[in-house]
């Protein structure tokens, strides 16, 4: 068995090139053909319908690059829920992105661990070569969103960066360049 | 360890034997180095025989806290009339802990095992594996295992033929370090906010969905493998120290060391040996100033108690700290103390999950204060509001999350209380400057 493309590779992702235009155009169901059966196969995975709500996020983020309010809503609606009870959910979990972000996600781990290894050097870095100059903006063309993140669970390969599904190990600041520049 | 370096020969490798070896993800290499043999074995006893060999063996709860593992099995009641569940915490989120992260990313297969295993254990038909929505690799393998197993008969129906039904389910988290602690897990899983429950009810009486409920660390589940295989004395021998901590542990070592990575060892192996010759020591040029041994939610320990230390659960705690999860966060003379627990406690304060008030600003503002004190613009008494609101935030919440953040600062102060002044009266912390190796 061979891992998949996005775990060796290149870094093949939701395409999130149209997420600006995304927020303005008229809401298109995620949860039609293909996905729906995805959603209800997981439905018989809990005895109770509320249960399959974090997955079902999941879903929209993984179709649409970011979770919108129309997203919660159709999701409300499928699992029985009110949107604004699906909004206080999403806002408690960090990974759902309320508002579109750019192509390629950069999570750069800075807690303790990774930040006496030199983490800080590494978001720096990050900032500077992606012309993202501030944390949680898009760079703007788009393409890179940097934050820094509480602890990516690989602290003994200091500095772990997460490139959208992709997880780096070991990064410092002399590789940030040659990262970069497999993102297209 | 296996990965990314060659086991040590210190190391008694039980669990991490197959780290680095990629045939052993899959089914076919799984079956081919033993796997699934413990839970066709289990699946041929009583479960309340299983229960009384893990109980036997001595197996304490890997995640944290060190709970007896036969005995909260046994607190599942069977015959009660009402499902019940199991929930594999691989949430794994303390900094400095990544021991999970490679056990499933290596041996997916022997997760699964262990999961049915444990729900037969406990009466319980469904066990979710509940992992962080960060760990994309291990969560990949976790699905594949799931799938093989599911397509092979191993779980399912009819598990291995055996006539009792065992689902595995992977649950994906959404970034949250607090749904690690048990019951807000309980509540993430049903598809609510992760806040944690007051207890009781415990777990065992009413979890998730209200129902009976065990939740075991990825460790702990892995281990009762072996333990059925090869049999509770088996298991008893394997430590250096006292009868109450038993077993091989996994420590997973970050910071500022030569080999960071996840060691296996006997319970009760000298923390200095482990330090400095399994870890390879320190940087060269520099030298060990403090350990976290247990992620970042213990004491700290300077090095004359590290030293001192066995590395078991009653080890940790005679030398001033615990044993936690067994990340080992290392240290050395470079780094200023007061950063290093400034951003432990910036950690907590992003991750509290502000139900209780004493957590939701005690973090916040011993954050405030410790980045006010490393920048230079703190006074001495701030050293005691510190104290104060650490006095404030302990054994006063609902979970622990709160007295995780306290735990750090009042250690550091005690310990390290020279470089807090240093920094007050204006006198920096000027690190060592040694060349890296």
């Amino acid at each position: 068995m061979t891992p998949p493309p996005e775990l060796i590779g290149g870094l093949e992702s939701p395409d999130y090139s149209s997420h600006d235009r995304a927020a303005h155009e008229p809401y298109v169901a995620v949860f039609t053909g293909e996905t729906r059966k995805e959603l209800d196969e997981l439905l018989g995975h809990y005895p109770k319908k509320m249960a399959a709500l974090l997955p079902a996020l999941w879903i929209v983020q993984r179709e649409r690059g970011w979770v919108s309010e129309e997203g919660m809503v159709e999701v409300a609606d499928l699992l029985e829920l009110t949107p604004a009870y699906v909004k206080g959910v999403v806002t408690f979990y960090t990974m759902y992105h309320q508002h579109p972000v750019g192509k390629y996600f950069i999570q750069v781990c800075t807690t303790s661990p990774c930040g006496i290894c030199g983490a800080e050097d590494v978001v720096k870095a990050f900032l500077r070569h992606t012309n993202a100059g501030e944390l949680g903006v898009t760079s703007p063309d788009g393409k890179f969103t940097v934050i820094e993140v509480e602890c990516l669970g690989a602290c003994g390969f200091a500095t772990p960066v997460m490139i959208n599904e992709k997880f780096i190990e070991s990064v410092n600041p002399d590789k940030v360049p040659e990262l970069l520049a497999e993102l297209t | 360890m296996g990965f990314p370096h060659l086991p040590h020969s210190r190391e008694t490798t039980v669990l991490s034997k197959y780290f680095g070896d990629a045939e052993a993800r899959t089914l076919d290499g799984w079956k081919k180095r033993g796997g699934y043999k413990a839970l066709e074995k289990a699946l041929g006893m009583q479960p309340a025989d299983i229960v009384n060999v893990v109980k036997e063996s001595g197996l304490r709860g890997r995640g944290g806290a060190g709970f007896p593992t036969g005995m909260k099995w046994s607190f599942m009641k069977p015959g009660d009339g009402k499902p019940h569940y199991l929930c594999c915490n691989a949430d794994e989120s303390e900094p400095g802990t990544f021991k999970d992260r490679e056990l499933m990313r290596w041996t997916p297969h022997a997760l699964v095992e262990g999961c049915a295993i444990g729900a037969y254990a406990i009466g319980a038909e469904t066990a979710y594996i509940y992992i962080r929505g960060e760990f994309t690799e291990p969560l990949y393998w976790m699905e594949q295992a799931v799938k093989e197993a599911y397509a092979a008969g191993i779980i399912g129906k009819n598990a291995m033929g055996s006539g009792k039904r065992i689902d595995v389910h992977v649950h994906k988290g959404a970034g949250a370090y607090i749904c690690g602690e048990e019951t807000a897990l309980m509540n993430s899983l049903e598809g609510r906010r992760g806040n944690p429950r007051i207890k009781p009810p415990f777990p065992a009486v009413s979890g998730v969905f209200g129902m009976p409920t065990t939740i075991n660390n990825v460790e702990t589940l892995i281990a009762a493998a072996p333990i059925l295989l090869n049999g509770a004395d088996w298991y008893k021998k394997m430590s250096l120290s006292n009868p109450k901590s038993t077993g091989t542990k996994l420590f997973s070592v970050c910071g500022n060391v030569q080999r960071p990575g996840t060691y296996e060892v006997v319970m009760g192996f000298p923390f200095k040996e482990f330090l400095y010759d399994l870890c390879g020591g320190p940087y060269h040029g520099r030298k060990f100033k403090a350990v976290i041994p247990g992620g970042a939610s213990v004491p700290i320990q300077t090095m004359e108690e590290a030293e001192a230390t066995l590395m078991d659960y009653e080890g940790f705690v005679a030398q001033g700290s615990m044993l936690g999860s067994g990340g080992v966060i290392v240290i050395d003379d470079a780094q200023p103390m007061v950063t290093v627990i400034a951003r432990i406690a910036r950690f907590f304060a992003h991750e509290s999950c502000a139900q209780c008030t004493q957590c939701r600003e005690g973090t916040a503002w011993t954050t405030k204060i410790l980045e006010r004190i490393r920048d230079g613009e703190g006074t001495m008494e701030d050293l005691d509001t510190l104290l104060d609101i650490a006095e404030q935030m302990t054994g006063k919440t609902i979970c622990v999350l709160s007295d995780s953040c306290a735990v750090p600062v009042v250690s550091g102060i005690q310990k390290f209380r020279g470089e807090f002044e240093a920094l007050i009266q204006g006198r920096r912390f000027h690190p060592v400057t040694a060349a890296v190796a």
